[in-house]
């Protein structure tokens, strides 16, 4: 049986798992890969901390006057918007496909988390078509009332906050989906079941169980949610709404202030910081841990009858044929009208390819580091370890462009010492190794991406008790065999999660591979990138299509091993 | 499992293939970094490659690409880059990373308002920036930029965010002609006028007036030929007219694509072989045709698409003072809150 200490089990000071004398290479190394990675992400940071220090005259008036309060203002209600559309959608459909049996659960089940595999921009691209006065929602409505002009007539306009925060919320509640489906359908199950035979209604057990003790799950997602919106610069400054993010594009690039920008970029850091206290908040307090992780199940489900069982089957399908299925299916329809299959770009399949690849190596990288790094805080125990894991997943926080920008100068500076040392040996220099190859581009996607891992890593860690961890060192388990037994097979769903995570964000990552790329470099999203500056977005279509593809099967893994890995398999 | 494994690491050899064309040492080739779409120039870059056998190299980027020149510093690879709007061509001049292109030819053929006195940036291209009016609620044949400002316009306009660098140039024209206080005046007019807050592209402005939301969109010259050449578009361009504005006793708002010659230029001659095709015949044409820009040399037809609109007078003010006033300008439209 699972054993969730919801009461918050008062924390034990323990000591390390490895007494000093026993520290091995393995336990130095791991230790070593945690500072590294913090390192890593500190050395954009860096350089932005000593471009902030440059002169700004009196931008910090104008600023203040006339830019960042309604930049703040606008953020603000973006980001609590998203916060409350990905809650109440994500929590809600996790909370009926683990509670509810009706028909097409399992099918949604899946389904639910496809929004994660398009990118945020192109959702806006294809709904202001859709909702457009000349797309097919607003011609139907039309016709009947036979209105001629947009201004016969008032029609919600996408291009605005609310629609922001809509779109947003549509694509990124699988996050919080995600999160709060495999908390619900694990550790809440026992009570709930309990509960359930003590005679509570579904909703009352919802509330007073399942949200509860899902409450640091919901508060990872939508943390998650929440830096992607800061992230974005596409889809607000095509929706025209002026977050704080693209307020650093124009100080930078308008009001010809790099200083300025870096200045609003680490201030932005205060937001993020914000974020990530919620996050800790949210797991702090409780300790969720399987005692044991023998008989581990999903409770069984309540079967719904009557008409409940199509209201659950409609409001959890809406998202998926919102946040999903319109999309896709307008990027099928566009490839379909321009032929865009029959006259298949060749050029097209370099891109992918390098698409591929980028990701898979990016991705290979962030779990090693993120997870060495995890295991060296459980080994090691050391406050120090942790701030550096704490500071290692910085990254996510910053703006690609931004990330990019700050990249630079550590990448050159690294270049300009082989190049050195080279001189030094008599040959000739040998360029930009780093910062002028696609090594630039990993580079910053480890950096952007190395939270995802790391959130998804201290929350599998989470869930093994220490007690195992006493347990086996009181039977003489050295570091390696605690690793290779207990850890490595109670952590791999949490592996594979953020791999896929990590693989799919790689896919569709845009403005640092915008900057950092190398020459002749093109990846699918610069590819769409192209055309969408010269607002003839559809004609990367296929590109768009492919990115969602190939992130379809991740995002299928994604879930499959959510459920099934968490099930440990009885030898 | 085996050939998933053998796919990855064909990919990523193909990947590592990517980054030795950083090669700044082979011969025959030239680096570009450019603002420009990479749809948009390759037909030219490889026209160019055609007739002189030089291969190109390009990167083409959104933003940041003087900063990411001036930070490679003397490893940078770059030999040319091409930009768009006459203060990023200032820009980059300001940063350092550009030297002078000392070339007899290209003066000969480049007047002189539409290139650097000392020879940092030449332009390749023209555009302006213009109206498309609604062909059944706009009888207005001729407009000024004044108007746009003025409580009697009578017309709703849209246009988008006021931050876009083809807007705070506009707008930076608009203060070297009239001065800050008035240009200030002129944009809490223009505001007034908006049919909704700025947002989208230039071709949601023809979008919108179509649609009926404005009667007035702003936009440059090149949107409405590819609007009336895409299939989806063609309705927008159709519903509306162009009209060039003109500042009163001036002439219309032209901004231009330009090159600088990076200052560490590793193909320098090349680069040189580079620009000044581009300021030939042949490419101008291509200019022309293919995005429907207006040639910077003379004697090139200009598009029949472009044409058709009349006879562009360009106001005479110097290129490089709406450069010096676009930060005042990029001011403005916080003051007023242009955007929000």
């Amino acid at each position: 049986m699972i054993a969730a200490h919801a009461t918050g089990r008062p924390s034990l000071k323990r000591r390390p798992v490895l007494s000093p004398n026993r520290l091995r290479f393995g336990a130095i190394g791991a230790g070593a890969i945690a500072v590294g990675a913090a390192l890593l992400a500190i050395a954009p940071l860096a350089s932005l901390a000593v471009l902030a220090f440059g002169p700004t005259d009196d931008l910090w008036q104008h600023l203040i006057r006339y830019v960042i309060p309604p930049a703040l203002v606008q953020t603000a209600l973006l980001l609590v918007g998203v916060a409350a559309v990905t809650i109440v959608i994500g929590v809600g459909t996790a909370w009926a496909v683990t509670t509810f049996q009706f028909p097409g659960r399992d099918t949604l089940t899946w389904m639910l988390a496809l929004p994660l595999a398009i990118p945020t921009y192109i959702v806006a691209y294809v709904y202001v078509d859709l909702l457009g006065f000349f797309g097919p929602v607003q011609a139907a409505l039309r016709a009947p009332f036979g209105w001629k002009s947009a201004a016969d007539y008032w029609f919600p306009s996408v291009r605005s906050l609310p629609g922001a925060i809509l779109l947003m919320g549509l694509v990124l509640y699988p996050y919080v989906y995600l999160a709060a489906r495999a908390m619900f359908q694990t550790q809440a199950a026992q009570f709930a079941e309990a509960a359930r035979v003590l005679g509570a209604r579904p909703l009352r057990l919802a509330l007073q169980i399942s949200l509860p003790l899902a409450r640091p799950a919901i508060a990872v997602g939508v943390a998650l949610a929440l830096l992607e919106t800061l992230n974005d610069i596409g889809l607000s400054e095509y929706l025209g709404v002026q977050t704080l993010t693209l307020s650093i594009f124009t100080t930078w690039l308008n009001r010809n202030s790099l200083p300025g920008a870096a200045q609003i970029a680490c201030a932005l850091l205060v937001f993020v910081a914000a974020l990530i206290l919620l996050e800790r908040y949210g797991r702090s307090g409780r300790s969720f841990t399987a005692m044991t992780q023998q008989g581990a199940r999903f409770s069984s489900r309540i079967v719904l009858k009557g008409p409940a069982r199509f209201v659950a089957a409609l409001a959890c399908f809406a998202p998926v044929v919102l946040g999903f299925l319109l999309p896709a299916g307008y990027l099928v329809a566009e490839v379909i009208e321009r032929g865009l299959l029959v006259g298949f770009d060749p050029g097209l399949i370099r891109p992918a390819l390098t698409t591929v690849a980028l990701a898979a190596a990016a991705t290979l990288l962030v779990l090693a580091l993120a997870f060495s790094a995890i295991a060296a805080a459980r080994y090691l125990r050391h406050a120090f370890i942790d701030a550096c894991v704490a500071i290692a997943g910085i990254g996510y926080a910053i703006p690609g462009t931004v990330l990019a920008l700050g990249l630079l100068t550590p990448l050159v500076l690294v270049d300009e010492g082989f190049n050195a040392i080279a001189r030094a040996f008599g040959g000739a220099g040998v360029g930009l190794i780093f910062a002028g190859s696609v090594a630039a581009l990993i580079i910053a996607y480890v950096i952007r991406f190395l939270a995802i891992a790391l959130g998804f890593g201290q929350a599998g860690f989470a869930r093994i008790a220490p007690e195992f961890d006493d347990v086996a060192r009181m039977l003489g388990a050295g570091p390696a065999t605690l690793a290779r037994t207990i850890h490595w097979p109670l952590i791999r769903p949490a592996i594979w999660g953020a791999a896929l995570l990590v693989f799919v964000d790689c896919l569709k990552e845009l403005p640092a591979t915008l900057l950092l790329r190398p020459l002749n470099v093109e990846t699918l999203s610069t590819y769409i990138y192209q055309f969408a500056t010269r607002g003839s977005f559809e004609e990367g279509a296929l590109a768009a299509l492919i990115i969602v593809a190939v992130g379809i099967p991740a995002v299928l893994m994604i879930t499959r091993h959510a459920d099934a890995r968490f099930i440990p398999r009885r030898r | 499992m085996k050939s998933v494994c053998g796919r990855v690491l064909s990919c990523l050899a193909l990947a590592a293939a990517g980054m030795t064309t950083t090669s700044a040492l082979a011969q025959g080739e030239v680096n570009v970094y450019t603002y420009r779409e990479t749809k948009l120039i390759q037909p030219l870059f490889d026209a160019f490659t055609k007739d002189t056998g030089i291969r190109v190299n390009v990167v083409s980027a959104a933003n940041g690409l003087e900063q990411r020149v001036r930070t490679e510093g003397a490893n940078s690879p770059a030999d040319v880059l091409l930009t768009v709007d006459i203060s990023r061509l200032e820009e980059a001049v300001r940063a350092g990373i550009t030297q002078p292109i000392k070339s007899e030819l290209l003066d000969k053929v480049v007047a002189p308002r539409y290139r650097d006195p000392e020879g940092h940036w030449y332009a390749v291209s023209m555009r302006a920036r213009i109206v498309y009016a609604s062909k059944e609620r706009v009888k207005a044949t001729a407009l000024n930029y004044e108007d746009f400002g003025s409580a009697g316009l009578n017309h709703k306009i849209c246009i988008r965010s006021g931050q876009h660098y083809y807007n705070t140039a506009l707008f930076a024209a608009y203060i070297v002609k009239h001065g800050e206080a008035q240009a200030e005046q002129w944009l809490r007019g223009l505001k007034a006028n908006l049919g909704q807050r700025p947002s989208g592209g230039d071709r949601e402005a023809a979008r919108d007036v179509a649609a009926g939301k404005c009667d007035l969109g702003i936009g440059n010259t090149y949107y409405y030929g590819l609007m009336l050449n895409s299939a989806a578009q063609k309705p927008w361009a159709d519903a509306t007219r162009v009209i060039l504005p003109t500042f009163k006793g001036g002439g219309t708002h032209v901004n231009v694509s330009g090159v600088v010659l990076a200052r560490h230029a590793p193909n320098k001659a090349n680069a040189m072989k580079l620009i000044e095709w581009l300021a030939g015949e042949k490419a101008q044409q291509m200019h022309a045709d293919l995005n429907f820009e207006y040639p910077i040399r003379t004697g090139v037809p200009i598009n029949a698409t472009i044409a058709a609109f009349g006879a562009l007078n360009p106001d005479p003010m110097p290129l490089s003072s709406i450069a010096e006033k676009s930060k005042a300008a990029a001011n403005l439209v916080d003051k007023v809150g242009f955007d929000n």
